[in-house]
């Protein structure tokens, strides 16, 4: 049913005596029936066509690096980064440096959280705040968390701030933001992975690594929010600024910033929430905390403390994620005149007495200071043993699941992809481009993939889009008709968007323990987890879009006597198609980063790789690697942006 | 009205948004008409627009959507840089001033009112009114008694702390008001500053603004869309189209003698004796005083209706605020204007 839309919408130039299209697609299955007799050099790309990238962009950092000494540079900033997360480190869990006064108690920490939770959302905030801490504390992972929200305390407010400052200059000058929007288009398609390389060789590895991984990582998304704030003040609000008397300054900053506020409160939300996935994923580099637990446990196929760890990773990403969005969505309101100090400052007057409360208990008592190893209560035996049964009873079901899917899905799919000569899946991407968008897209579809061809990357990238193609098609064969499901009722709406948007806030990673407990290392569970992250976007955007369609638009259907499915069919589905497509693209780019993410469970393709060049630190083969990724993205978003529009 | 003074003149005054429009109007001669223009691939936001505003007049520019009224307000106050022509304040050409002036003009001289409000959403009604005080670096006693001052004026006294998301559309336009007053402007511009109210609080805020008004004596420059409001509150109307003034005169000229089909089209529904007063229909007098008892100038024909229905005789004078004989009224001419048909 999704499928048969698609090309309904795509337009089809009507030119019968020529059409580039067909005669692009003919040439390319042309290509393809001539390859036996294919010369080498139209199979794959030849040699002397494969540039040696990589060895330039290593030659390049090492001049900056050394000759430039930018590394002193870096290490500079890195030290003062440190020095600020050794100040978080000592008051969050007690490291031995200044100011030397932590650990706090935990009792505190978690009073702390549930008065801000009750501050900005009442007593289910609260209740979801205190609760996530009192849940890590008594689940014994008390310090891996503060090592991990250690570094989030640091990096979040810096890329706050950058972002702010860079947003405020590309808002100023039209040509800063000329050359940002590119730059930015690429960074938030580029794999996490790709970041940590040029990272490690400037910085190191190690928490002030992680830190600045986590802080470039996470200012694209805070950088757009801010601009579209900006963008978004209503002009009467400006000129009325302006009639007032303000200087520029004065405008930006008590006009324009304070208006945009909602807005760049949610990038500031985005922005805590790319910090925690990218913290997470910091693991790589050697950045201890949650992650590198996970991390561990995953490799040792501990299920059941993994699934703990894992609910940790969760219950903090809701927290942060409902109480910054809790944040941003606060509206000033009045006091009645005449209502005293007390009364207007009861949560804060009430977290005082809770702080002094705690302190004194965690003194008398130490479980509330901390829980020592032995009293924690974790519960991974018998998870454990849960697991395993359920494993062994379902066995044969994903057994067969694993064979299926392996021979008759993934292997042919993925051979047929790599059987094709590397100037047919061109010609037909070309094809693809000028039936979307003409010359010009099929230019831009031919120039991403182009680069990958001269990258020497080919086969590689073959295998990540088969893994994404397979994934995407698996994740929409489910994930429509069940958006379009659950779009039928507004309340099963509102209870299934609600359950995507909770899954949305969980950092990737948390998508391979269910497969992985459940596939074991293989390509399926890779797939597997793909297919679950990627639906999320798809099921949602499906109910957005065939929810948004305005009443008035379907109480005309229905007078005309449309019956469910014609409505459906025919003004639903259409009017829903562009926030649909939003989907779509949104699901292909989560494919990506996931099926990059997931090559530690050891994939064949472009995440592999990456993942080698972060071992050796080659940052040129990282970064080639990380733009190949990229200009798949870019070249997918490409199209479905030119369809949607269409 | 009698001009007084001018306060602010605009002379062969355009705004064109295009490619180059600078060099495009140069190399006009004349107005060569909204149609021309367009095909040159430019768009006349305001064609071509000279008007004088005397002190302590309200001059209300009316037009319908797109015809260049709010443009031409913003070209006024330089909002926008206008591409040909000159706007003087108070014998100022501002066009020439430079940011640092213009802002001290602003802080000192001008209040502007918005159509949809232009309230800062994250500062409650005080600190709005404050805010151009704020902006003038007052300190914060001062700007508190004077923001208080004039959010009573208005009459939102105890709401002082409420955020404008928690006021009602009439009382945010309030706090507009309040707030474009705080500093005594002497130039006071209204952009369509009602239109985003229901017709029951309009009429209300017009009652209003004509009391404040009676109080203040401002120059103004109102925009409407809205003739009858026009008509209500004006000293003098210009009516724009396609970004000309078609008409510029007082209420009752307009309509008595509408210059333009277009600017008839506006006065045909409208019952003209609400419209036109005694001095506005009353002609000078050469030496002969008509006799009895003569008639208020600033009344309508309409509030004249049952007298002039029972009075005998042909020509009534009519004096003006200070009882002195200003003109005489021909009681026929009025009867047919009560009556509908043309004076």
């Amino acid at each position: 049913m999704s499928e048969s839309t698609l090309p309904d919408r795509s337009p089809t130039p009507i030119t019968p005596a020529f059409n580039p299209t067909w005669a692009l697609l003919a040439l390319a299955m042309l290509l393809i029936a001539a390859r036996p007799i294919l010369p080498d050099g139209l199979m794959r790309p030849a040699d002397i066509l494969i540039l040696p990238l990589a060895d330039w962009i290593n030659a390049l950092f090492a001049w900056l690096r050394d000759d430039l000494g930018l590394i002193h540079v870096t290490r500079a900033i890195a030290d003062g980064i440190e020095w600020l997360l050794n100040v978080t480190a000592n008051i969050l869990y007690g490291k031995n440096r200044w100011p030397r006064v932590g650990p706090l108690p935990w009792s505190v920490v978690a009073l702390t959280a549930a008065c801000l939770g009750y501050w900005l959302g009442g007593a289910r905030l609260a209740a979801l705040a205190g609760g996530t801490f009192v849940w890590i504390a008594l689940m014994g992972q008390w310090k891996w968390t503060m090592e991990t929200l250690s570094v989030i305390v640091v990096a979040a407010p810096f890329s706050v701030l950058f972002g702010l400052v860079t947003a405020v200059a590309a808002w100023r000058w039209r040509g800063f933001e000329t050359v940002l929007n590119p730059v930015l288009n690429i960074a938030q398609s580029m794999p996490h992975f790709a970041y940590m390389i040029p990272v490690v060789v400037f910085i190191g590895v190690g928490p002030k690594a992680g830190a600045i991984v986590t802080i470039i990582f996470s200012v694209p998304p805070m950088i757009r929010m801010t601009l579209l704030g900006l963008r978004k003040v209503p002009h009467e609000v400006i000129e009325s600024g302006k009639m007032c008397g303000s200087t520029s300054w004065q405008l930006m900053t008590r006009v324009r910033i304070p208006t945009a506020r909602t807005d760049i409160l949610v990038g500031v939300n985005q922005v805590i929430m790319q910090c925690l996935a990218m913290v997470v994923l910091a693991s790589f580099i050697g950045m201890p905390g949650l992650g590198q637990k996970l991390l561990q446990l995953l490799q040792a196929l501990k299920i059941g403390r993994s699934i703990e760890i894992g609910i940790t990773i969760v219950l903090l990403a809701v927290a942060l994620d409902r109480c910054s969005k809790a944040w941003a969505e606060r509206q000033p309101t009045h006091h009645e005149p005449g209502i005293g100090w007390a009364t207007r400052h009861r949560v804060l007057l009430i977290w005082a007495a809770l702080m002094v409360a705690g302190f004194a208990i965690s003194a008398v008592i130490p479980f509330f200071a901390e829980v020592s190893r032995g009293q924690s209560l974790s519960v991974a035996d018998p998870i454990d043993a849960v697991m395993s049964f359920i494993i062994v009873t379902i066995d044969p079901v994903t057994q067969w699941l694993r064979w299926f899917l392996i021979t008759w899905v993934l292997i042919p799919v993925r051979d047929t992809l790599l059987w094709f000569p590397y100037t047919a899946v061109l010609v037909a991407l070309a094809a693809l481009g000028y039936a979307v968008g003409g010359w010009r897209s099929a230019l831009v579809c031919l120039g991403f993939f182009g680069y990958i061809a001269i990258s020497g990357w080919w086969d590689r990238a073959m295998i990540t889009v088969y893994t994404v193609l397979v994934a995407v098609i698996v994740a929409a064969s489910f994930g429509f008709p069940l958006g379009i499901w659950a779009a039928r009722h507004a309340a099963r709406a509102r209870r299934v968007l609600l359950l995507c948007d909770t899954l949305q806030t969980f950092p990737s990673f948390i998508y391979l323990i269910p497969v992985i407990m459940l596939f074991g290392v293989n390509d399926v569970a890779v797939v597997g987890a793909v297919v679950l992250f990627a639906a999320v976007p798809l099921i949602r955007y499906t109910i957005e879009g065939l929810r948004g369609v305005p009443e008035a638009m379907l109480e005309a259907a229905d007078m005309s006597g449309a019956t469910r499915g014609q409505s459906l069919r025919h003004v639903r589905l259409p009017l829903a198609f562009p926030t649909i497509m939003v989907g779509l693209n949104q699901s292909l780019m989560f494919s990506l980063f996931m099926v990059i993410i997931a090559a530690f469970i050891g994939t064949q393709d472009l995440g592999q790789e990456m993942q080698r060049a972060l071992s050796s630190t080659d940052v040129g083969k990282g970064l080639v690697l990380g733009f190949a990724v990229a200009f798949i993205g870019l070249m997918a978003d490409h199209v479905i942006r030119r369809m949607a529009n269409t | 009205m009698p001009l007084s003074e001018t306060v602010i003149s605009c002379r062969n005054v355009w705004k064109l948004f295009g490619p180059s429009p600078e060099s495009y109007l140069k190399g006009l001669h004349g107005d060569p008409g909204v149609e021309a223009i367009r095909q040159a691939g430019y768009i006349s936001a305001v064609r071509d627009v000279s008007l004088d505003i005397g002190r302590g007049e309200m001059l209300v520019i009316m037009g319908l959507s797109g015809s260049g009224k709010s443009t031409l307000v913003r070209c006024l106050s330089r909002l926008i840089e206008i591409t040909g022509g000159t706007v003087t304040v108070e014998g100022q050409d501002i066009g020439a001033l430079s940011e640092k002036q213009l802002i001290g003009l602003r802080r000192s001289k001008m209040g502007m009112v918005f159509q949809s409000f232009g309230l800062l959403p994250h500062r409650t009604v005080l600190e709005n009114v404050a805010f151009p005080l704020e902006m003038r670096g007052q300190d914060r006693a001062t700007r508190r008694k004077r923001a208080l001052e004039v959010i009573e004026l208005v009459g939102l006294d105890g709401r002082e702390d409420y955020f404008p998301r928690e006021l009602s559309g009439g009382q945010q336009q309030r706090v507009g008001i309040a707030r474009s007053l705080a500093i005594e402007p002497d130039i006071w511009f209204l952009d369509e500053p009602f239109s985003a109210l229901d017709p029951l609080i309009r009429r209300e805020m017009q009652d209003e603004f004509l009391r404040l008004q009676e109080m203040l004596g401002k120059t103004i420059v109102f925009i409407t869309h809205d003739f009858d409001e026009a008509l209500r509150l004006a000293d003098r109307i210009a009516i724009m189209k396609d970004g000309a003034v078609e008409q510029c005169d007082t209420p009752d000229q307009i309509v008595l003698n509408p210059a333009t089909d277009y600017v008839r089209k506006f006065t045909e529904e409208i019952e003209k004796a609400r419209v036109v007063h005694a001095s506005g229909l009353a002609r000078p007098i050469n030496g002969t005083v008509p006799e009895g008892q003569p008639v208020a100038g600033k009344s309508t024909i309409r509030a004249l209706a049952r007298m002039l229905v029972n009075d005998s005789r042909e020509v009534l004078p009519v004096s003006d605020e200070t009882g002195r004989i200003t003109g005489g009224l021909n009681r026929q001419e009025a009867l047919n204007v009560l009556l509908g048909g043309q004076a």
